[in-house]
C-alpha cells in the first residue's frame, strides 16, 4: 500500500499501483497510469477502458476476457475482436494492466 | 518482450545444472498479507512478539501432528539426488533454491530445537535459531517453492519438499506473517464463493453471453446452467474458466460434452470454485471451509456425481483430501470427485462421442503434465490414468499428437514455474526463470516436430504459460487445454 501524484492528487495505490478507491479515477488519471506502463492512450484503449468501467459498474468485476473481445470486435471491427488486438494495445494484458489503467482492482487467483 | 529488469535465461542450457549463484533470487519480495486481510483468516494481524518461540513452538506441533515433516527434518543424508531437480535452481542458480537448501533453511531451526546434536553445538551440527535472518530466508525461498513435489521422485528416501513448504508458510502465517497474493484469493472465497471474487449476477450474465456464443459459431443450443435443481451432475472448474483466455475454451468444452452425451448439469454460485488455495498455505482449517462449499451444495442439490473441471492442486486436493475433509459424499451415486478427463474418456470409450478430428489438424498437440495431478493423484480405475487418460482423450480429439521426452514428461514433469501460490505479479522474475526448464523442452518440440500447441489440465498452467512464454519469444496461442481441444472437434448430436 502506497500513495502516488496524480492528476494533482495523491492518490492511495496497492502494492502494483492498482487504484484502491474506484472513485479516485478519471481519465486524466488513468492517461498519466498509461503513461507509466508504457501505453500511450488511442481511441481504440479508450474503447476498452469504457466498457471495462461500465460492465464493473454493473457486475463488480471485470468482464470475462472473451466478452471484452467480442464488445471490442463490435466497436471496433470483427478483426479485432480477438485476445490478440487486446495484447497489443495493453501488452501487460487486458485483465491486469487495462483493469488498472481504467482504475478497476487487480483480478486475483489464477489468472 | 519489453524491457525487463532481469536476465531471461537461454533455453539452450536451460535443463543442464547452472553455476551456483549464492543469493542469485535471495532479493525477491513478496507482498505481505495486510493486517485486516490476516485476521479475517484467523492469522495474528502482524508479527507477534516472541514470535521467535511461538514459530519454533508451531514447528514442534507440527511435527507430532505429521509424522512425515518429522521424518523429512530427520532422515536427510545429503546425498544430493534433488540438487539439480529444481526449475528454480535450475532457473536462478540461487542454492537455496535446490531442494535441500530449502529443506535446510527448517531443518536448521529443528536440529537447534528438536535434536540433542543441535541444541549443544550448533552452528557446529548445522543447527541455527530462528530469528530474524532465518525469517528473513524462510518468506524469501518458502515462497520459491512452487510444491510440485519434482524433487520428490528423486529422493532416495521420498521427502517431500512440498509438505516442507506448507508447513513453513503455516508457521509464518501462525506468527502474523503472510502472504497477501494466497490470503486475498481465500478470503474471497469465503466471502463470493470464488478466487475472482465473481458475483452470482456476473456469473450468470457471463454464462449467458457463452450460450449465445457457441449458439452462433455451431448453432447448437448447448446449455451452461447454473444452480439447476434436479440436474444429474454438479460441475465445479476453477473460476479462472469463468474468466480467462484460453481457459474459456476448455469450459465450452465441457459443456459441450455434457450436451453431446445429453446429461443434465448444472455449475453453482455458490460453489463457484474448484481450486483450493488452503493447500497452498499448508492450513488445514481453510481447506476444509473451502471443500466445504462443494459438498453442502452436492447434498442439497441432491446431485448424482460431481465432476471436476482443468485445475490441478485442485484435483490433488479432491482426489486425496475430500474425503477426510469434508466427506463421505454418501448422498452421491459416484461416491468420489471423477475429474473431467476421466467422464469424457468414458464416453468416449463408450462411443457416446464422435470426433471430426481434422477440426484440430492445424495443430500438432503435445501434452504437459501438470505437477500435482502427475505427481499427487492418480485418475479413473488405472495406475498412471492420470497421465494415461488425458492423453487419450488428446488422442481421441487430435490427428497430430507427440509426446514430450521422458525426461520432463509423466512424473518427471516439470513445474509451469506459477504453482503452489506463486502466480503473482511481484514474483514474475521467478515465475519467468523457474518456467525455463519446461519452456527449454517446448522450444525443443515446436523446432524439431513442429509443435505448435501444449496442451495442459490446469489453470494456474494455463494462466502461467501464456504470460511468461512471450519472453522467449514464443506466442502465448501455443497454450490451451485438453477440453479445449476437444471442443473443436467434438460432433454435436441434436439432444
Amino acid at each position: 500500500m502506497g500513495t502516488i501524484d496524480m492528476a494533482g492528487k495523491k492518490l492511495e495505490v496497492d502494492e502494483d499501483g492498482y487504484l484502491t478507491n474506484l472513485d479516485d479515477w478519471s481519465r486524466e488519471v488513468a492517461g498519466e497510469m498509461a503513461k507509466g506502463e508504457g501505453v500511450e492512450m488511442t481511441e481504440a484503449h479508450w474503447e476498452v477502458v469504457d466498457f471495462l468501467r461500465q460492465y464493473y459498474d454493473e457486475y463488480k468485476i471485470a468482464p470475462m476476457i472473451r466478452i471484452l473481445t467480442k464488445e471490442i470486435g463490435k466497436k471496433l471491427g470483427k478483426e479485432k475482436g480477438n485476445t490478440k488486438y487486446l495484447y497489443e494495445l495493453y501488452p501487460g494484458g487486458p485483465a491486469k494492466q487495462a483493469c488498472k489503467i481504467a482504475g478497476l482492482p487487480k483480478p486475483t487467483g489464477c489468472v | 518482450m519489453a524491457k525487463e529488469k532481469f536476465e531471461i535465461p537461454s533455453l539452450e542450457d536451460a535443463l543442464d545444472t547452472p553455476p551456483v549463484r549464492k543469493g542469485a533470487s535471495g532479493h525477491l519480495k513478496i507482498h505481505p498479507a495486510p493486517p485486516q486481510m490476516m485476521e479475517k483468516l484467523g492469522f495474528p494481524p502482524a508479527l507477534v512478539e516472541g514470535w521467535q518461540k511461538k514459530a519454533v513452538d508451531k514447528l514442534g506441533e507440527l511435527k507430532e501432528k505429521y509424522k512425515s515433516l518429522k521424518m523429512f527434518m530427520e532422515v536427510c543424508v545429503k546425498c544430493g539426488s534433488c540438487a539439480d531437480k529444481c526449475h528454480y535452481f535450475l532457473g536462478t542458480g540461487d542454492p537455496n533454491n535446490m531442494p535441500v537448501g530449502r529443506q535446510e533453511l527448517m531443518r536448521k531451526v529443528y536440529r537447534k530445537n528438536f535434536t540433542a546434536g543441535g541444541a549443544l553445538f550448533g552452528g557446529f551440527a548445522r543447527a541455527g535459531d530462528m530469528d530474524e535472518a532465518a525469517l528473513k530466508d524462510w518468506t524469501t525461498y518458502f515462497y520459491q517453492c512452487s510444491q510440485c513435489r519434482r524433487c520428490s521422485v528423486f529422493c532416495p528416501f521420498g521427502i517431500d519438499t512440498a509438505e516442507i513448504t506448507m508447513a513453513a508458510r503455516e508457521i509464518m502465517d501462525s506468527v502474523g506473517a503472510g502472504h497477501k497474493y494466497s490470503l486475498e484469493v481465500i478470503a474471497k472465497v469465503h466471502d463470493v464463493g470464488n478466487n475472482l471474487g465473481i458475483p452470482k449476477p456476473a456469473l450468470s450474465s457471463t454464462l449467458e453471453f457463452l450460450e449465445e456464443d457457441v449458439k452462433e459459431a455451431t448453432g447448437a443450443d448447448v446449455k451452461f446452467p447454473v444452480d439447476a435443481e434436479g440436474a444429474e451432475v454438479l460441475m465445479i472448474t476453477p473460476s479462472a474458466d469463468f474468466f480467462s483466455s484460453p481457459h474459456v475454451d476448455s469450459l465450452v468444452g465441457y459443456a459441450k460434452v455434457f450436451h453431446a452425451a445429453g446429461i443434465s448439469w448444472t455449475f453453482s454460485s455458490y460453489a463457484s470454485e474448484f481450486a483450493n488455495f488452503g493447500m497452498f498455505i499448508g492450513n488445514y482449517a481453510q481447506m476444509k471451509k473451502i471443500a466445504e462449499r462443494i459438498a453442502t451444495v452436492a447434498r442439497d442439490l441432491g446431485v448424482k456425481r460431481i465432476i471436476v473441471g482443468e485445475c490441478g492442486h485442485a484435483w490433488r486436493v479432491a482426489y486425496g483430501f475430500w474425503d477426510t475433509l469434508v466427506g463421505p459424499f454418501d448422498t452421491l451415486e459416484v461416491k468420489r470427485p471423477v475429474h473431467v478427463c476421466e467422464f469424457t474418456n468414458d464416453l468416449i470409450k463408450r462411443g457416446a462421442l464422435k470426433f471430426d478430428k481434422t477440426a484440430n489438424d492445424g495443430f500438432t498437440v503435445t501434452y504437459h503434465d501438470s505437477c500435482n495431478v502427475a505427481r499427487a493423484s492418480r485418475m479413473g480405475e488405472s495406475p498412471e490414468g492420470q497421465f494415461d487418460i488425458p492423453r487419450e482423450v488428446l488422442k481421441a480429439a487430435c490427428n497430430k499428437y507427440v509426446e514430450m521426452p521422458d525426461s520432463v514428461n509423466r512424473e518427471k514433469t516439470f513445474c509451469c514455474g506459477g504453482g503452489g501460490g506463486l502466480l503473482t505479479d511481484e514474483l514474475m522474475e521467478l515465475r519467468v526463470k523457474g518456467a525455463a526448464p519446461k519452456t527449454a523442452a517446448l522450444k525443443r518440440m515446436m523446432d524439431e516436430k513442429g509443435v505448435n500447441m501444449m496442451a495442459m489440465i490446469c489453470a494456474i498452467c494455463k494462466a502461467q504459460f501464456t504470460k511468461v512464454l512471450p519472453y522467449y519469444d514464443i506466442p502465448m496461442e501455443v497454450v490451451g487445454g485438453v477440453h479445449q481441444l476437444v471442443s473443436n472437434a467434438i460432433i454435436l448430436g441434436d439432444k
